[in-house]
C-alpha cells in the first residue's frame, strides 16, 4: 500500500520538475535574447540601412533587413491565403458530402505541414535554376508562400470546422448559393479563427530562413521592386553572427531582440485578436 | 432588376467555384511536384553513381567528383537521437502532469507557453544556443569527460533541437490525453488504482499509438530543421565518434553549399539529391504517424 503511493509521490515530483524545466528554458532563452541584444540596440538600428562598411563594423542600422522581411512574409500570407481560404472552405462547405476526399486533402496537409523548409528552399531554387532566374523578392515570396499554405490551410480548416453543420442547412433553406455560404456565413462565422492562423503564419514567414537562403538573396537595400533582391531578418541574424568582428556579433544580438519583439508582438496580437471578434460569432 | 441579381449571384457562384478547384488542384499537386522536381533534378547523380555506393560511401570530395552521404546521414541520426532522447520523457511526463494533476490554470498558462514556443524562429533558438549551449558544453560538460571539445558539437544541435520539438510533441501529447474518455479513466479509479496507477496502465496503453505518432512528428521536426542546427553543429564533414564532436547534418549540407556549386553540374544534382532524400524520409514518416494520429482520433 505504502510502495505505490511513493511511487506516485516520486513521479508527481519529477513530472513537477520537468514541467518547470520547460517554463525556465523558454525564460531562460528570453532573458539572455533581451541581455545580450538591450546592450547592442540604438535607434540607428531598426531606422538606418547599412552604410559603407556596415559588416566591418561602421554605422548603420538593419532596417533593409526588416523591412525585407516585411514585405516577404506579408506577400507570401496573401498569396497562401489567395490558395488556402477557398480550399478549407470548399472541405467545409462545397464537400461536406464527399468525406473521404476532405479526408485526403486532410491527411496531405498533415504530411505537408512536416517538410521542412529547407526542401522548400531546395525544390524553389532548383527551378529557378532550371529557368535561369534570379534570386528576387517574388521567389522569396513565392517559396515561403509553398511553405506556408499548408500550414495556414490547416488552421482555417479547424477554424472552420468548429461551425454546426445545422448553419450550411439553414444557408441553403432560405435560398442561399453555395458560394454565399461559404464566403459569406461560414467566413463571417469563423473569423477570430482565420486571423489567428494568419497571424501564426505570419509568424512562421517572417521567422523562416532556410526556404529564402538562396531564393530571395541578400541586399543591402530596401527592396524596391518585385525582381529586387531582399534581405531578410533570420538572414541578417545569421550573417552577422558568424562574423569575427565583435561590433558586428553585438548588432546580431539586437538584430535578434528585434526578431523576437515582433514575434512575441504577433502572438499576443492573435490571441487579443481572436478574442475580439468573438462577438460576430452567434 | 431580379433576373440582373439572380444572374450575378449565380456568375458568382460559378467564378468561385473555378477558383476553388484550381487551389485544390494546386494543393494536391504540390507534394508531387517537389517529389518530381527534386528527382528530376537529382537525376545526373543517380546515373552517374550506383544509389548504394551514394548512400554507405563517406567520401565527400565534391571537387574530385566524390559523393558519398554516409557522415551526413550519420550526423542527422546523430542530433536526432540525442534530441529525441532529451525531449522525450520531459513532454510525455509533462503532459501527464499538465492533463492529470496540475490545476486548469496551469495548463492554460503552459499552453500559452507551447504557442510562444512555437512562434519564436529557429534562428533565435540557434543564436541562444550559441550564447548558451555552446560555452556551457565547452567548459562545463566537455571537461568532465575529459574531452577537448570547441562546443560546436553534435550534442549542442541536439540540445538546440531538443529544445525546439518541445512545443510540438507536448502540445500533441496533451491533445491526446485530454481526447481520451473519462469513463475508462473512472473505472480504473474505482476501482482503487491511484491517479499514476491510472496513468501507468490505462492511459498510457489506451492511446500508445497517439504517443507513438506525438514522438514521431518530433522526430521528423529534427529531421528537417535547419537553421539553428547549422549554427550550432560545427560542420564538419567527418563522422563523429562521440557526441562532443562536430557533426555535419543533411539539412546543414544543403545550406551551406548552394553558393558554390554552380560550378560543378553534378554537384549541383548532388545536393538536389539530399534535398530529395530528406524529403523522402520525412514524408514517410509524416505518413506513419498520421495513420496513427488518424486512427487514435477515431477511437
Amino acid at each position: 500500500m505504502k510502495k505505490r503511493s511513493i511511487e506516485e509521490q516520486f513521479f508527481l515530483w519529477l513530472m513537477r520538475f520537468t514541467t518547470a524545466s520547460i517554463i525556465m528554458v523558454l525564460s531562460g532563452l528570453l532573458f539572455v535574447i533581451f541581455k545580450k541584444g538591450y546592450h547592442a540596440m540604438s535607434w540607428a538600428m531598426i531606422s538606418e540601412e547599412p552604410q559603407g562598411g556596415f559588416y566591418l563594423g561602421a554605422g548603420g542600422g538593419i532596417l533593409n533587413a526588416i523591412l525585407g522581411s516585411v514585405y516577404l512574409s506579408v506577400g507570401a500570407i496573401i498569396l497562401a491565403i489567395l490558395v488556402g481560404l477557398p480550399v478549407a472552405l470548399a472541405m467545409n462547405v462545397h464537400m461536406v458530402r464527399y468525406k473521404i476526399w476532405v479526408t485526403v486533402i486532410r491527411f496531405l496537409l498533415d504530411t505537408l505541414w512536416g517538410v521542412p523548409s529547407i526542401v522548400y528552399g531546395a525544390f524553389a531554387f532548383g527551378i529557378m535554376v532550371y529557368f535561369h532566374l534570379r534570386a528576387s523578392l517574388l521567389a522569396g515570396i513565392i517559396t515561403v508562400a509553398l511553405l506556408i499554405v499548408p500550414i495556414i490551410t490547416r488552421a482555417f480548416d479547424e477554424a472552420l470546422r468548429t461551425i454546426p453543420n445545422g448553419l450550411l442547412e439553414t444557408t441553403y433553406a432560405i435560398g442561399g448559393t453555395r458560394s454565399e455560404a461559404s464566403f459569406v456565413i461560414f467566413f463571417r462565422q469563423a473569423l477570430p479563427g482565420l486571423i489567428t492562423a494568419v497571424l501564426l503564419a505570419l509568424c512562421r514567414g517572417i521567422g523562416d530562413a532556410a526556404s529564402v537562403l538562396f531564393t530571395a538573396g541578400y541586399t543591402d537595400h530596401v527592396p524596391q521592386r518585385l525582381t529586387d533582391p531582399t534581405a531578410t531578418l533570420p538572414l541578417a541574424i545569421f550573417f552577422q553572427l558568424s562574423s569575427p568582428i565583435p561590433e558586428v556579433k553585438e548588432r546580431a544580438y539586437a538584430a535578434t531582440l528585434v526578431l523576437t519583439i515582433i514575434i512575441l508582438v504577433i502572438s499576443i496580437l492573435s490571441r487579443i485578436a481572436g478574442r475580439r471578434f468573438k462577438k460576430y460569432v452567434l | 432588376m431580379i433576373e440582373y441579381l439572380h444572374l450575378r449571384r449565380r456568375l458568382i457562384d460559378r467564378i468561385s467555384s473555378i477558383w476553388i478547384v484550381l487551389s485544390v488542384m494546386l494543393l494536391l499537386l504540390l507534394p508531387l511536384a517537389i517529389g518530381l522536381g527534386l528527382a528530376i533534378e537529382s537525376l545526373p547523380i543517380v546515373k552517374a553513381f550506383p544509389l548504394r555506393a551514394l548512400l554507405t560511401s563517406s567520401d565527400w570530395s565534391p571537387m574530385e567528383g566524390k559523393f558519398g552521404f554516409y557522415t551526413f546521414i550519420i550526423s542527422s541520426v546523430w542530433v536526432t537521437a540525442i534530441a529525441f532522447v532529451l525531449s522525450a520523457p520531459v513532454c510525455i511526463l509533462s503532459a501527464i502532469y499538465l492533463t492529470q494533476y496540475a490545476h486548469a490554470r496551469v495548463l492554460y498558462i503552459m499552453n500559452l507557453i507551447i504557442d510562444v514556443m512555437a512562434g519564436i524562429p529557429s534562428v533565435v533558438y540557434g543564436v541562444g544556443g550559441v550564447l548558451v549551449v555552446v560555452p556551457f558544453i565547452k567548459d562545463n560538460l566537455a571537461p568532465l569527460f575529459n574531452i577537448n571539445s570547441s562546443g560546436y558539437s553534435v550534442l549542442a544541435g541536439g540540445i538546440v533541437l531538443a529544445i525546439m520539438s518541445i512545443p510540438y510533441m507536448l502540445n500533441m501529447l496533451i491533445d491526446i490525453f485530454k481526447g481520451m474518455s473519462l469513463e475508462i479513466k473512472e473505472a480504473s479509479l474505482s476501482l482503487g488504482a491511484n491517479v499514476w496507477q491510472t496513468v501507468k496502465f490505462v492511459l498510457i496503453r489506451k492511446g500508445s499509438s497517439g504517443i507513438v505518432a506525438a514522438l514521431g512528428l518530433g522526430i521528423s521536426k529534427s529531421l528537417g530543421e535547419t537553421i539553428a542546427v547549422l549554427m550550432v553543429v560545427g560542420n564538419v564533414a567527418r563522422i563523429p565518434q562521440n557526441m562532443f564532436q562536430p557533426g555535419y547534418p543533411l539539412p546543414a549540407l544543403l545550406a551551406n553549399n548552394y553558393g558554390d556549386m554552380m560550378s560543378i553540374p553534378v554537384y549541383e544534382a548532388a545536393l538536389m539529391f539530399a534535398a530529395l532524400i530528406l524529403f523522402l524520409i520525412i514524408m514517410l514518416f509524416n505518413v506513419f504517424t498520421n495513420i496513427l494520429i488518424y486512427k487514435q482520433t477515431k477511437e
